[in-house]
This record gives C-alpha cells, sequence and structure tokens, in this order.
C-alpha cells in the first residue's frame, strides 16, 4: 500500500513533527518502501488467532490497584523549560493567541 | 592481584580483590578511567563515552571504601566500575538517549537496575552512546556521532547499545547494561565479540529505563565472560513495585549454572552466602563428555538459511559439535513464522514509540523550540529540531499504522501473528528442546556508512527480534572470528529459563576456550 505525500503530512500533523516539502517528499518513498515489505503479513490466515496481550510466561502479574509515588530526588524546577509557581508554562493556544504574540 | 592488568580482570576478580582489601575502589576507578583515555573513548575517536565525572566516581569509590573498612555487606560487585546506555536514568550524569531532544537533562530519579546495581557495591563510571532512542543496529543514528568498533575502528560497534558492548570489549569495564527491543545488546555484542543477554520480558525492572516500546523493552547486561554476564544479570534481576510489568518469579544464582547442576534454593543459607558473595561460587569443571548431558539443543532451520554467510554457518556448526562433544543432543527443530518477525517489530515497535514519545514535546522536560507562533507550533518545532531522521521516520511509520483505516491491516495484523511467532517457541519447548542456538546477527560487523536503505538496516535484527517479540531469554556468545571481526552465536531459552541459558552458555564459553576468538 504505498504512502501518498498527503499521507505524510496528515500523519505528521497528527505526530506534532514539522516536515519541510522536501523531507515530505523523501518520507513518502521511505515509508512506502518499508510498508511494502510489510504486505507480506496479509497473506497469513489469523482469524482464528488472538492478539498478543502479554510477553510474560503467565501473563501480566497483577497487583494493588494504587498509584505509587516517583522516587524524586530532584525537583520539577530542575529541567522543566518553564516553569512558574509549580506549574508548567506553555505558549498560547491557537485559539486564544494573538498571531504578533509570543504566549507565555 | 593489583590493576596493573585492569583490562584482563573480571568482575569476579575485582569484587573479590576489593572485599579482600587488595584493591581499593578509587584504584579501580582511576584505572578506568585511564583504560578509557589510553583506547580513546571520547567523542574524537572511538566516541564509547556521553557522560562521565571521574571527580564524583572517585568519590563514590571513597564511600565505597568506608563500607570496606566498617566490614558492611558489599554486594557481589563491590568496587565494580559499570558502563550504563544513555537512555537508563541515574542521578549525577546526563540520561539524553543520545538525542538532541533531551541535551542536558538529568534525571531526578534513578532507574531501579542502577540502584539495584549500587546496593551491590558497583560503581557507576560512564553513560554510553547508543541510537537515539535506542532506534537503530549500529550506532550510527546518535545525535552524537557514531561510535566505532574497538576491534576495527573502521566498522560499527552494533546498536542501539553500541557504547555499552564497546565499552566492555574496550576494556573499559567488564560489564555494562545496555536495553533491548529487537536485539539491541545481542547484536552489538556479537559484533564487539563480547557477551550480551537480554532476560525474559518481567525478570528485570524496566522503571527508569526510558520507554521505546513498552511491551518489548528489556534491559540487559554486557560482560566480558558469560560469568560477567551472569554476576550483572544476578545484580539486577527480581520484582520491582515501580514496574507494573515486573514478575516476582525467584531469581536463582545464575553462576552457579556453570556447574551444570539445578538451581539451588534461593533460600538456603549457604546460597545466600554464595549470592551476597559471603563465600565463592565454587569454579566449574573444565568440559567433559557430560557437561551437557541430558540437554537437548534445538537447530531451527530458518535461521540457517542458504543466503547465510558461509563463514558464519561454518563457525555456528563448530559450536554444534561442541555441543555435541559435551553430551548434548542436537536436533533440527522449526520456527515457521520467523520469517515475518522484522515485518512485526517494525509495525508494533514504532507504534508504541509514537504513543511513548508523545511526552517529548517540549513542556515538561528537554528541548524547547518556540517559534513565538503559539503552542502547536512549539510542539512541531521542538520536535522537528529535537529528533533526528530515523525517530522521525519510525513516529510516522507508528502512527501511519495506527491511524484509522490501517490500524486492523497493520497493527492488529502484527499483534495477531506476534502470537503466532510466540507460539513456535512455545511448542519447540515444549516438545523437549531445552536450548534453541542460531546466529546472533547474518553478518559480521560492516563498515561505518555502509547501509544507507532503512529496511535494510533492520535486517540485521533478523535472528534477535524474534525472542523479543516472544518474550523469551537469549544470549549472545562470541564463537569465533571472520576476516578478523568477531561472530556471535545465540542461545535462546523458555520463559525464566536463564538458568539453562547460562549452563549452555558456559560451557560453550569453555568448549570453545581461545577459538571463541580466533
Amino acid at each position: 500500500m504505498a504512502v501518498t505525500r498527503e499521507d505524510v503530512l496528515h500523519i505528521a500533523e497528527l505526530a506534532r513533527l514539522g516536515i519541510d516539502a522536501a523531507r515530505a517528499d523523501e518520507l513518502t518513498k521511505e515509508l512506502s518502501a518499508i510498508l511494502a515489505h510489510m504486505e507480506v503479513l496479509s497473506q497469513i490466515d489469523t482469524g482464528s488467532v488472538s492478539t498478543t496481550i502479554d510477553v510474560g510466561a503467565d501473563g501480566t502479574p497483577l497487583r494493588p490497584d494504587v498509584g505509587v509515588s516517583p522516587l524524586m530526588k530532584g525537583t520539577l524546577e530542575s529541567f522543566a523549560p518553564a516553569m512558574r509557581d509549580g506549574f508548567f508554562i506553555v505558549p498560547r493556544l491557537a485559539t486564544h493567541e494573538d498571531s504578533n504574540e509570543s504566549g507565555a | 592481584m593489583s590493576v596493573e592488568n585492569f583490562v584482563e580482570l573480571s568482575a569476579t576478580a575485582i569484587a573479590a580483590s576489593v572485599r579482600a582489601g587488595e584493591i581499593s575502589p578509587a584504584d579501580v576507578i582511576r584505572a578506568s578511567f585511564a583504560r578509557a583515555k589510553d583506547i580513546g573513548a571520547g567523542a574524537d575517536e572511538l566516541n564509547i563515552i556521553l557522560y562521565a565525572d571521574e571527580k564524583a566516581s572517585i568519590e563514590e569509590a571513597e564511600e565505597m571504601q568506608a563500607r570496606v573498612n566498617s566490614a558492611a555487606d558489599l554486594g557481589i560487585l563491590a568496587g565494580v566500575p559499570v558502563a550504563i546506555k544513555d537512555n537508563i536514568a541515574s542521578l549525577g550524569l546526563p540520561t539524553t538517549c543520545a538525542s538532541r531532544i533531551l541535551k542536558g537533562y538529568v534525571s531526578p530519579f534513578e532507574a531501579t537496575v542502577v540502584s539495584k546495581l549500587r546496593a551491590n557495591g558497583a560503581m557507576i563510571v560512564a553513560k554510553t552512546n547508543m541510537d537515539e532512542f535506542a532506534m537503530g543496529s549500529s550506532t550510527e543514528n546518535s545525535a552524537y556521532g557514531p561510535t566505532r568498533n574497538p576491534l576495527d575502528v573502521r566498522c560499527v560497534a552494533g546498536g542501539s547499545s553500541g557504547g555499552s558492548a564497546a565499552a566492555v570489549a574496550a576494556g573499559i569495564t567488564p560489564i555494562a547494561l545496555g536495553s533491548e527491543t529487537g536485539g539491541s545488546v545481542r547484536q552489538p555484542a556479537a559484533f564487539c565479540g563480547v557477551v550480551g543477554l537480554k532476560p525474559t520480558y518481567g525478570r528485570v525492572s524496566r522503571y527508569g529505563l526510558v520507554a521505546f516500546a513498552s511491551s518489548l523493552d528489556q534491559v540487559g547486561v554486557v560482560g566480558r565472560s558469560v560469568d560477567d554476564a551472569a554476576l550483572g544479570l544476578e545484580a539486577i534481576a527480581g520484582f520491582d513495585k515501580m514496574d507494573s510489568t515486573s514478575s516476582d518469579a525467584k531469581v536463582p544464582i545464575y553462576r552457579l549454572a556453570a556447574l551444570g547442576k539445578p538451581a539451588p534454593v534461593a533460600e538456603n543459607p549457604d546460597t545466600e552466602a554464595m549470592r551476597i558473595g559471603r563465600s565463592p561460587v565454587p569454579l566449574p569443571p573444565p568440559p567433559s563428555p557430560t557437561t551437557l548431558a541430558g540437554v537437548v539443543i534445538g537447530k531451527p532451520i530458518e535461521y540457517f538459511p542458504d543466503t547465510l554467510d558461509q563463514s558464519t554457518r561454518e563457525l555456528c556448526e563448530r559450536a554444534l559439535d561442541r555441543f555435541r562433544s559435551m553430551g548434548a543432543t542436537i536436533r533440527d527443530v522449526s520456527l515457521p513464522r520467523s520469517p515475518l518477525a522484522i515485518p512485526v517489530y517494525y509495525i508494533l515497535a514504532p507504534a508504541e514509540a509514537s504513543s511513548n514519545l508523545a511526552r517529548f514535546d517540549g513542556v515538561r522536560y528537554g528541548l524547547r523550540v518556540d517559534p513565538g507562533k503559539g503552542l502547536k507550533a512549539m510542539y512541531e518545532a521542538t520536535r522537528s529540531e529535537g529528533f533526528g531522521p530515523e525517530v522521525t521516520r519510525r513516529i510516522l511509520l507508528g502512527t501511519y499504522v495506527l491511524s484509522a483505516g490501517y490500524y486492523d491491516a497493520y497493527y492488529r495484523k502484527a499483534q495477531a501473528v506476534r502470537t503466532l511467532i510466540s507460539e513456535d517457541f512455545r511448542s519447540v519447548f515444549a516438545s523437549g528442546v531445552h536450548a534453541i542456538f542460531t546466529p546472533t546477527t547474518p553478518t559480521p560487523a560492516f563498515p561505518i556508512g555502509a547501509i544507507s536503505d532503512p529496511y535494510e538496516m533492520y535486517l540485521n535484527d533478523i535472528f534477535t527480534v524474534t525472542a523479543n517479540l516472544a518474550g523469551v531469554p537469549a544470549i549472545s556468545v562470541p564463537i569465533g572470528r571472520v576476516r578478523h571481526l568477531p561472530v556471535g552465536g545465540q542461545i535462546i531459552t523458555a520463559h525464566f529459563d536463564e538458568y539453562t541459558m547460562f549452563r549452555v552458555a558456559y560451557a560453550l564459553e569453555a568448549g570453545l576456550g581461545r577459538e571463541a576468538h580466533q
């Protein structure tokens, strides 16, 4: 199944990846070539086969449904790009922004 | 014993000497850093190490010395320097996954495997180079340039744990941690002439391993010998409440597998004394016609195709002959769905990656590129500038196979075929086969830059990726050389039967002796 340039631009938007025109053309060829190798799977009869839901010997072990706190030894401020009063700061959403404004 | 011959010291020898007070942890650290300098492990030469801090490591060694002086339990890795792949979270040194998007990021928490290493007396000396986010088979996809193979600097070290395999091969540390998603420890171990393993899925905690494909990822061990790899796995294996897929299956003393006897009871006081290093593990006897008596080793026909490199085939046949000479029975078996593994893997792994890597968006950590055009533009600019070409390709591939209209044809189909691949392994092991033997890779290490087609690069994983899809343990052991380049043989066993895997691996290593590196 060949991937089109429009497909690439669509999935790039879904994945929040900025792709320029030249790279979109390259990726169209690359993804089409890779997916061509996947076509072999369509010939396998899997009608009565369940999909893999675990990869352990006896399934995934269960545990109490309680939250476990991460063992943090640093602060969020030590690595966040921008924080204020304990909150991550992000640029404004497109629906709220002025195109001449840089947000935050 | 002294550190003058540091390069030749095994992890067990270092730990024994530190415990006995014959060498100090600080001496070990200095020897490790001196070796890294001598061999050219930095960015301008072999490019094995991304981050290291000798001053901090010396301080860690002095703390270890205090433990020695106080006669505390030092652990099975007392004073052993260990290198860690750069996608495993560590306090003190950056964790960047060899990606621009995490440049400068220092984790505020530590991976369980790193904490376990420290608790067992190990000292973390370096973060090693890798393919960006573990996506690659050559370490050429690192944002910081490729790692060169210490045995031939014109060639790749393999990947994605190329830096960890090269660190051990170069004699910088006797043990290193890598991570596996499709063969990323075993393949570089084979290329660099060292031992590399992936445990059963669930055997080792993934907490603190930066997620690539969560249903496939496992932390693995690189060792200079089977013994060092066994010691390393023993140190990091076991249940962890921080990983919901972690198993509570008992962890044997893997090193006792060398004796060719059943796994001892873990709660036995004598066993425990050996486990924590209070009493030595008995030396294994030399290989004999009964070393592998009663062991059935499967030779799967799909892993020895007509196209297999003839020299690699001959080395595998030599290894199989050694198994026979030690009392094992070799049986032809079939894993008929294995040829489908690469398509399955390169649907499922990118699908999971496209979800896992959504978190790298410039908001909470890492790089932020803000062109000043709102939130969506910031996401796109950050991710486009932060991710390299292969990571971008796989995110797009994963997004595509999960998108409306293609999910059933690709993702669901691949999940069903994955079940069939797992059933193949279960069927072979249920038929009385104890271990499966294959080549680790189709060819030895290739020259840097030799493979540019993405799918051709993916085919490097053709013999390793099935163990990840099935969740079973596997180990690569050196079995000889082709044109001076190492070749690895792979031993695969049933879920949680690492003990048998090590038994066969110890026997192969002893049976080949020096020929394993000739």
